[in-house]
């Protein structure tokens, strides 16, 4: 096996790999989105921002306090999901009678707020994040060379990932939470606290993002535009996937991830474009995604 | 989705029943003030500047038609806007075609890309009908990053000839300039307030406020959307052909998600789904961005906090609290 479709192994299972770890962080994003819109109907379009603020946390905690990156990988999420529980009840609970619209736009102001905040005192250069020593150097699995942190960042995400499925989908909590989506009313009829439910979610919805921002903080720089942009081609994969399904957004988050890596090998000028190409493709065939419900 | 966005109408409904006479006294009084103005203000203000507020203004009045009228948001407008702004460029620099074709081309092609991205995105609502526009115009934006040879990548098309408006009259002065962009800003205006009020207009809005209703009443309610969408593609790009001419260059700035952001925020400054308001909300952005520019990333800050606050607290808008004030729609 020496080529494959006239591409050497290696710079495929690279491009696969890489493909994997873009895949990861579309997966824990779009996860995110997934559990706030399910309780909230908010597409919330700070998550970038606060992807970004979980990679900045971390570097403050290193650069600052001496704080670790195994720590930061609890204390970052914690932080960032803590501000977001204040913005969900100072901001976006007032618009909870309101067109869905308005959280979007409500977001979206915030996104610019906190991006804008973070390029006055960072600048937009980029800030470099050392990949901890334990998980430095990487394994020769033979056919490639398969770098330590990277395989972790797969590895962390596939966890987080289905643990939060299975917290929504097997647990009480989880059910709660979905009881609370489908009916609110009644689900509080019932002594559930819906608007600390509400709350609650969001601000892990919010923890989820910057976790994923301490995952990429050693890969890519650290920088206030890192979420802006991810932030898009996640609402591809979002539109995708279909928005009712946690599954759903896990899958296309990895699948996604994967079919971009493929792209660059094959036909690296659509790479950029491949993901919004599937989405016009699912869109005509099933409007409501691939694992959505039809609304 | 219809119930909450269309801010505008119950207090059209009454002006319908009562002071209709009145309000259209008062909307001519508006549009010859604003002529006037027009008249005017090269020799108060910097024409450039001015020229760049009608560009914007008209561009925020094209996505109020969408939003305001159609009930339909969509986060992807930059790229009509862009777009056009770039075949514009394209055609008049390397073509040599004269302005006006420019224009026209930029237009039309804005058009087809309208009808292309409208037709796959009213195929769902509210939320996801704004992803999927930003997700489409993510796509234009990447086209025009990686096609340099049509759009020159990173550094667009620069040196764009300003050329002779039908081969006769040269607009490379500001001030000639001045006036054919005022005379293509209020051609737009009033086609806009033409279509807002005309029947067509009318079944948009009762789209917007109730559509299944509409669609038992007979109306092809997809087919309406998709129009109204089309006309707010075209009219964007009326304005970002103009645009191209103008500041003679094409850049990816006005392709890039953060374009169709800012003419949301102009548009809910202003006063979404009234006629006049994203006039004065384009304004007010553009005098902010040209007056702040020397406090750089800030300006983002500001803008966000304007768009917290006007979500918050001030959905109506400037003009949409004056028009409450006098009990008429604007």
């Amino acid at each position: 096996m020496f080529e494959l479709l006239g591409i050497p192994p290696q710079a495929l299972f690279g491009q696969v790999l890489l493909g994997l770890i873009n895949g990861s962080f579309y997966a824990i994003l779009s996860l995110g989105l997934a559990v706030i819109f399910g309780l909230l109907n908010i597409i919330n379009f700070a998550h970038g921002a606060q992807y970004m603020m979980g990679a900045f946390v971390a570097w403050m905690c290193l650069n600052y306090l001496g704080i670790n990156y195994w720590a930061a990988l609890l204390i970052a999420p914690l932080i960032v999901g803590v501000f977001g529980v204040l913005i969900e009840r100072f901001l976006i609970a007032r618009l909870a009678n309101l067109d869905h619209l308005y959280g979007l736009l409500l977001t979206f102001g915030l996104a610019l707020i906190i991006q804008g905040l973070f390029r006055n005192n960072y600048g937009s250069s980029g800030l470099p994040y050392q990949i901890p020593d334990a998980l430095k150097g990487g394994q020769n699995l033979g056919f490639m060379f398969l770098p330590n942190y990277r395989g972790w960042v797969v590895g962390a995400s596939l966890v987080v990932c289905l643990v939060t499925w299975f917290m929504i989908e097997k647990t009480r909590l989880g059910a709660y939470l979905r009881a609370a989506t489908e009916n609110p009313t009644l689900t509080q009829a019932f002594g559930i606290n819906v608007p600390l439910l509400v709350t609650l979610t969001y601000g892990f919805g919010v923890a989820l993002a910057a976790f994923a921002g301490v995952l990429a903080a050693p890969i890519y720089s650290v920088n206030p535009n890192m979420g802006a942009d991810l932030i898009i081609v996640v609402f591809a994969v979002v539109v995708i996937g279909g928005m009712g399904s946690i599954m759903g957004a896990i899958v296309t988050g990895f699948g996604l991830g994967l079919v971009e890596g493929l792209t660059k090998v094959f036909y690296p000028e659509a790479s950029a474009t491949v993901i919004f190409i599937i989405m016009v493709l699912v869109l005509l065939v099933k409007p409501a995604g691939l694992f959505g419900r039809a609304a | 989705m219809a119930d909450v966005l269309s801010v505008e109408a119950p207090a059209g409904a009454i002006a319908l029943a009562d002071t209709s006479r009145g309000t259209e006294r008062l909307h001519r009084a508006i549009f010859i003030g604003l002529a006037a103005v027009l008249l005017v203000a090269p020799y108060l203000a910097y024409p450039v500047f001015v020229m760049k507020v009608m560009c914007f203004a008209l561009f925020a009045l094209a996505f109020n038609l969408l939003l305001g009228y159609g009930g339909l948001l969509s986060f992807g407008h930059a790229a009509y806007f862009g777009m056009s702004s770039y075949v514009c460029a394209y055609v008049a620099k390397n073509w040599g075609l004269t302005p006006e074709l420019a224009i026209l081309s930029g237009v039309l092609v804005a058009g087809l890309l309208g009808l292309a991205f409208g037709a796959l995105a009213i195929r769902r609502q509210g939320i996801y009908f704004a992803m999927i526009t930003l997700a489409l115009a993510q796509m234009a934006f990447f086209f025009s990053l990686q096609a340099p040879k049509f759009t020159g990548g990173e550094d667009g098309i620069q040196a764009v000839p300003r050329g002779k408006l039908f081969g006769l009259i040269d607009l490379t002065g500001d001030r000639a300039l001045y006036y054919v962009v005022a005379i293509i800003f209020m051609a737009g205006l009033l086609l806009i307030y033409r279509i807002i009020h005309s029947p067509f207009g009318q079944v948009c809005k009762a789209i917007r406020d109730n559509e299944p209703r509409a669609i038992s009443l007979g109306y092809r309610a997809n087919q309406y959307k998709l129009a109204v969408f089309v006309l707010s593609a075209m009219l964007a790009g009326l304005a970002g052909a103009t645009k191209a001419i103008v500041f003679q260059l094409a850049s990816l700035t006005d392709v890039h998600w953060s374009m169709s952001g800012e003419v949301v925020l102009m548009t809910l400054v202003g006063g979404l789904g009234t006629v006049f308001g994203p006039i004065v909300g384009a304004l007010v952005i553009v005098s902010m961005q040209n007056y702040l520019a020397s406090l750089g990333a800030w300006v983002t800050v500001v803008q966000g906090v304007i768009f917290v606050v006007c979500v918050l607290l001030f959905r109506e808008g400037i003009v949409g609290v004056i028009a409450k004030k006098i009990g008429r729609p604007l």
